[in-house]
């Protein structure tokens, strides 16, 4: 490690209230997984005695195998949250990658108060909008299915995915179109054969980050929009779970691990992107 | 003059997919909310017209007191999500070892799925055998158990701490973005001339971090008074209706009790609220950006 500058040299009582400051904070942030993690280790006998105990004495990782008989359909709703959350990003992309490129290159009349719209969508949760959008799955017919939570997940995740792409484009050159039209080439093999192959790493952080989005909020569609057992995505075949009477709480959170643990790996691996991705849609460029 | 207008006809080919989706999915929805708000649908085959009797119904009923609530679980929740998120943002910006762990454990509560994140607060406010209660009583400070959920006022500031908590990742690491882009020559030359840290930090990173928190704070409004997920998973909108924003009471109203036209007036309201919130937002946006530039 190299000397650090001289200005950020702390005094051992500044290193000690930074390292407070950062323990209390995180503290906040892992509690829950601390906690959950533990009860997750806990014998049902020791979790439901009093007084509280912190420590897992003579714990188990017996909840990580007696969960899969006892959440039937546990491997199906994490097949069907990832299932849904491909489908939602190949759509996303390929509605957001032309769009994007169009504001990210041309102006035109009402370009910019078309992109405050679709911005503006950012503003309306799905909840609001629940009766109409019921509504409307029903008379498309695909209530029940995994369209249901397909089709509504898409259209608010492409507000961000547009933004966070334009950006990305916007830094792309422009001397490489004209270039390329200057050789003769049409609009759409400029697209096509100069632009997306450099826009590959933005494409990637937008296919991550709504891959992430759609990953994390699968809830309220899943919930008003499906009923059938078979096509829950996870939180909502949990949340069936944690509404019965006896909730045994060590299997739910060991469930509850297994399905975090995808999300887990992504930050570990791509935590890079992702800071930089997910803030991207708030900063103002 | 006929390669601008193929150019114009090529971007609106590129935009029309994305545009029409989002018309059919987001902004035909809106119209019909506000449609629906006018007529008495519901379950029945036939929709009658009504005339403005919904809004006539919500305003004559406890629907003031969900407004308030919704306003003050929001002021709440945002204000603290503010200030836990600009600690946060600052200690994490020290040039200490061990930095870029640190602000990897900050992303949890904000990657994973977020109901899974509630399902566990849920196990902590238990009364009997969660952590909270636990330790507080390990720790002499209450006598019995607090079932936190069961009590109104308890379950009120439960759920608040929840959403704080989803919500502190994504302001923490704006802020600390927005630290960050701050010019290091101006800590230099305020090093050279002899000031301290803390005069630093209120001189420099407090003044210059107020157009991000701006921001900040009108993104987390609008999300928080969209918050749905937390208040449902925990309390669903109890005990006797302490935790029902007006997100969760057109929630109840309409997919409840299906009462879609009742529930759409609800949805009407909420909107013109968030309108308010946007255009506020766009406004305010714009006049940093451009006070920024001068």
């Amino acid at each position: 490690m190299s000397q650090p500058a001289l200005i950020n040299r702390y005094r051992w009582y500044e290193l000690v209230g930074i390292y407070a400051g950062i323990f209390v904070f995180l503290a906040f942030i892992l509690a829950p997984f601390v906690e959950g993690f533990l009860v997750s280790l806990k014998p049902l006998s020791l979790l439901f005695s009093s007084p509280y105990r912190f420590w897992p004495e003579n714990g188990s990782f017996a909840a990580y195998r007696t969960m899969w008989v006892s959440v039937p359909g546990f491997a199906r709703y994490i097949f069907n949250s990832f299932f849904v959350s491909i489908i939602v990003t190949a759509v996303v992309l390929a509605l957001v990658v032309p769009a994007a490129y169009a504001f990210a290159r041309f102006r035109f009349r009402g370009s910019g108060s078309l992109l405050a719209a679709f911005l503006a969508v950012n503003m309306f949760s799905g909840a609001v909008l629940l009766i109409p959008l019921f509504r409307l799955m029903r008379s498309f017919g695909v209530l029940n299915t995994y369209f249901a939570m397909i089709v509504p997940g898409v259209a608010f995740l492409i507000p961000s995915a547009i933004w966070l792409l334009r950006t990305y484009m916007m830094r792309i050159p422009r001397e490489l179109d004209e270039a390329a039209f200057v050789d003769g080439a049409s609009h759409v093999y400029t697209l096509r054969r100069v632009i997306l192959p450099i826009a590959m790493p933005g494409i990637t952080v937008v296919a991550i980050t709504t891959f992430i989005g759609s990953y994390a909020q699968q809830f309220i569609f899943a919930l008003t929009f499906n009923s059938k057992t078979e096509y829950m995505p996870l939180p909502v075949g949990l949340f069936a779970y944690f509404g019965r009477q006896e909730v045994v709480w060590n299997e739910l959170m060991a469930a509850s691990f297994v399905g975090i643990a995808p999300a887990v790996i992504v930050i570990f691996f791509l935590q890079r992107y992702l800071v930089s991705g997910l803030t991207a849609g708030a900063v103002k460029q | 003059m006929s390669v601008r207008r193929s150019t114009l006809i090529f971007a609106w080919i590129l935009l029309l997919p994305a545009l029409l989706y989002v018309s059919v999915i987001v902004a035909y929805p809106l119209v019909d909310t506000f449609i629906l708000s006018f007529t008495d649908a519901s379950l029945k085959k036939t929709t009658k017209w009504v005339g403005t009797l919904n809004y006539d119904k919500i305003f004559n009923s406890t629907f003031a007191e969900v407004i308030i609530r919704t306003f003050v679980w929001t002021f709440f929740s945002v204000s603290i999500k503010m200030i836990i998120g600009t600690f946060g943002a600052v200690m994490l910006n020290a040039a200490v070892p061990g930095r870029a762990l640190f602000r990897v454990l900050t992303m949890p509560p904000w990657i994973v799925p977020m109901a899974i994140g509630i399902f566990m607060w849920g196990w902590m406010y238990n009364g009997q055998f969660g952590m909270i209660s636990g330790i507080l009583q390990n720790l002499g400070l209450v006598d019995g158990p607090i079932a936190f959920l069961a009590h109104g006022s308890t379950a009120f500031w439960a759920t608040i701490i929840t959403d704080v908590w989803i919500g502190v990742p994504l302001v923490t690491l704006y802020l600390l973005a927005s630290i960050q882009a701050i010019p290091q020559d101006l800590y230099e030359a305020a090093w050279t001339d002899g000031a301290g840290r803390f005069y630093r930090f209120r001189r420099i990173t407090l003044p210059l971090l107020v157009p991000a928190m701006i921001t900040m704070s009108m993104l987390s409004l609008i999300a928080t008074f969209n918050s749905f997920d937390i208040i449902w998973i925990l309390t669903q909108g109890g005990p006797n209706g302490d935790t029902t924003t007006m997100i969760i009471d057109t929630y109840r109203t309409a997919i409840g009790s299906k009462k879609y036209g009742e529930g759409a007036a609800r949805a009407v309201v909420i909107c013109i609220f968030l309108s308010i919130f946007c255009l506020l937002y766009f406004r305010v946006t714009h006049r940093l950006a451009s006070g920024e530039s001068r």
